[in-house]
């Protein structure tokens, strides 16, 4: 298979200038990554700092009224509270051993921008995150934080003004100053080697997951099943079980309002494949090859591509990938809260709300392991405003 | 030979650089744009890169992502461009170039883009996000079309990759000449002339400088090192102060140079 491809899907469609730190990072991938000293500083970071292994939590209320058992990969127990800083940190220590001494990042919730500032906080880098002026507003909590970290939030006034258009400010930014700087990339896409850097990062989700199902249920999971953004979560809550093709396999992505023209973030269920960051994957994009925006209740999914090895996944059959709608969420949102005293974040009530939406189908006994990828925290001011506009 | 090649070897043979303007295509409206296009080949453009506007264009500084987005609003898209060129075919002395991203060429289909490229005067496409890597199936795609792929090396490119590019090259070969976006700088990099000194003997297609440029004086230390010249953003400036292209022009070719 072609270099950074995942069938049909990924590839580096980026400038020529790109090139050279794009391969320089691969060239770390390969030979720093693997090494025992560098797994060890990680993995010494992930237990001490991070506060891993994150629990596995079996839903006793939720269990019994469902029929099955409902499993929760805890990544939102991390410190920052989602699944973002096992990456941040990863790529952060990389960093470090590349010589470089800036961290850049996007961010869309401010998920990655939080981790990636902690990280940087942490490892003693420089930090500078790209956010759309859009999701500056939105998200102005995250924002606070970034500065406390000690790191510069730029607003993206461009394009649509959200997530996308600070992915293309940040690829702009790391042109210039690639010499001096790491683009610390929030998901599993974007050109190679990205998507495989990430995974590798995130795969601690599944690691764990896999030994704690054995522990604690005394098999593997019938299902896994995690949101969909650009798929980081995802493929790392996936990757352990990939070659348990007993193990069904279901991404969610966000399906917005779900009224008929309206926009939404499901580029895997209702997309086209075409080439966007650097990677030739599932897109929202009009006939003409345009890139269309996106939308979703929760920030974080709130993206027009995907990963490519979600693509590639669903292609080959190996995984499923279904939707869910903003009230869906909101609905599973509150469920979470009341039934397990669990406070979700938005994105990652898509996965429950899957689950819950898809109760009936699934046999009596399974075990199913959602990833609980992040917190709500963040998402408060969202579901307030949500309540008003539907006059909840 | 190429017709891109053939075009910028004459100017040289005249004693000076080519000439190759950047219009976004729709620019700045879709009636305006074909005034200015005739404009610049009036005015002796060698070959005129016309624009492709993309939603995403990470290569781009904010003067032409600005002009591209306002271009896409107007409507302007390739299947609109290629219609266009190919009703004033034979209409321009110079060299016809598409610049735009890899996805709406994709997704147009690359091998009706030979075709509708050929039908349309065009002779060379310049696909800032495709590199080496990513380049089989378009050059697959164009090969017998007379349509070429026009390949970007920049400061940073290891001399290996470009020896690769090198045994690939049609047309021209575009030296980037910032590690960075398009976009007006007061002055290039010092580094430029020794990259230079080691990218031009790899090649035997000529070679366009660009990025950056705005002034003649800015690309008069290169000497023979350079070929032709690409200006884009003081182009889309120039007409955004209500003045013409053919204007812009007399800077770069004086009258009867
Ligand atoms: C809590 C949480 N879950 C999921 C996501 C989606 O990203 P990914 O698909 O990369 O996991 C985000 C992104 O910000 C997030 O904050």
């Amino acid at each position: 298979m072609q270099k950074g491809y995942f069938g049909k899907f990924g590839g580096m469609f980026v400038p020529e200038l790109l090139m050279p730190p794009l391969l320089e990072i691969e060239e770390a991938m390969n030979t720093i990554v693997p090494s025992e000293a560098f797994q060890a500083e990680f993995h010494s970071i992930l237990e001490d700092y991070v506060g891993r292994p994150s629990a596995l939590y079996r839903c006793p209320n939720l269990s019994k009224k469902l029929g099955f058992d409902l499993w929760l990969k805890r990544e939102d127990l991390n410190h920052t509270g989602a699944h973002k800083i096992n990456n941040a940190i990863g790529q952060g220590l990389l960093c470090r051993h590349m010589g470089k001494s800036v961290l850049l990042a996007e961010t869309g919730a401010g998920m990655h921008g939080v981790a990636t500032a902690t990280a940087a906080a942490m490892l003693n880098l420089e930090c500078v995150v790209y956010m759309g002026a859009t999701d500056v507003v939105r998200q102005s909590h995250n924002v606070r934080r970034m500065n406390l970290l000690g790191a510069t939030v730029v607003p993206i006034d461009s394009g649509t003004q959200t997530l996308k258009d600070a992915i293309n400010a940040a690829l702009r930014r790391w042109i210039a100053d690639q010499r001096t700087t790491h683009y610390c990339f929030g998901t599993a896409a974007g050109p190679h080697p990205f998507p495989t850097l990430v995974r590798e990062f995130q795969s601690v989700i599944s690691r764990e997951a896999k030994a704690q199902m054995l522990k604690k249920a005394g098999r593997l999971p019938d299902y896994v099943v995690a949101c969909v953004g650009g798929g980081s979560n995802a493929i790392g809550a996936f990757n352990e079980f990939i070659p348990h093709e007993e193990v069904k396999l279901i991404g969610v992505e966000a399906a917005g309002t779900g009224e008929p023209g309206c926009h939404h973030s499901a580029p895997l269920n209702l997309g086209t494949a075409g080439v966007l960051h650097g990677a030739m994957s599932m897109l929202l994009q009009t006939p003409e090859g345009q890139i269309e925006p996106s939308h979703s209740i929760a920030p974080g999914l709130d993206y027009p591509g995907v990963g490519p090895e979600h693509a590639g996944l669903q292609d080959c059959g190996r995984a499923h990938y279904g939707t869910i709608n903003d009230t869906q969420a909101y609905n599973a949102f509150h469920t979470l809260c009341r039934s397990e005293g669990i406070i979700p974040a938005l994105e990652s009530s898509h996965a429950v709300a899957w689950v819950l939406e898809n109760a009936a189908s699934i046999p009596k006994g399974s075990q199913v392991l959602v990833c609980l990828s992040g917190r709500g925290d963040k998402d408060l001011g969202i579901i307030e405003e949500y309540e008003k506009n539907k006059k909840i | 030979m190429s017709i891109l090649t053939d075009r910028i070897r004459a100017a040289n043979a005249a004693g000076r650089k080519a000439v190759i303007p950047y219009l976004p295509a729709g620019f700045p409206d879709r009636e305006r744009f074909w005034d200015e296009l005739t404009a610049l080949d009036a005015a002796g453009a060698d070959i005129i890169e016309i624009g492709v506007p993309f939603s995403d264009p990470v290569a781009d500084g904010p003067v032409v992502e600005q002009a591209s987005l306002e271009c896409l609003e107007k409507g302007a898209c390739l299947s609109w461009i290629l219609t266009e060129l190919a009703r004033r075919k034979g209409d321009f002395k110079a060299g016809l170039v598409l610049m735009g991203y890899y996805n709406p060429f994709l997704q147009y289909g690359l091998e009706r883009l030979g075709r509708d490229c050929a039908a349309a005067g065009v002779s060379g496409l310049i696909i800032p996000d495709l590199p080496l890597e990513e380049a089989q199936p378009a050059t697959a795609a164009l090969t017998g079309t007379g349509v070429d792929v026009i390949c970007l090396v920049g400061l940073n490119t290891p001399v290996e990759r470009l020896k690769l590019y090198a045994e690939k090259a049609r047309g021209f070969v575009y030296f980037v000449s910032v590690l960075g976006t398009t976009g007006v700088r007061e002055s290039l990099p010092e580094e430029v002339l020794a990259k230079l000194d080691e990218v031009r003997p790899l090649f035997n297609v000529p070679l366009a400088l660009g990025f950056g440029i705005a002034r003649p004086e800015q690309v008069s230390p290169f000497g023979d090192r350079i070929d032709a010249v690409v200006i884009g953003s003081a182009l889309i400036k120039h007409i955004r102060e209500g003045k013409g292209a053919g204007s812009f022009m007399e800077d770069w070719r004086p009258a009867g140079k």
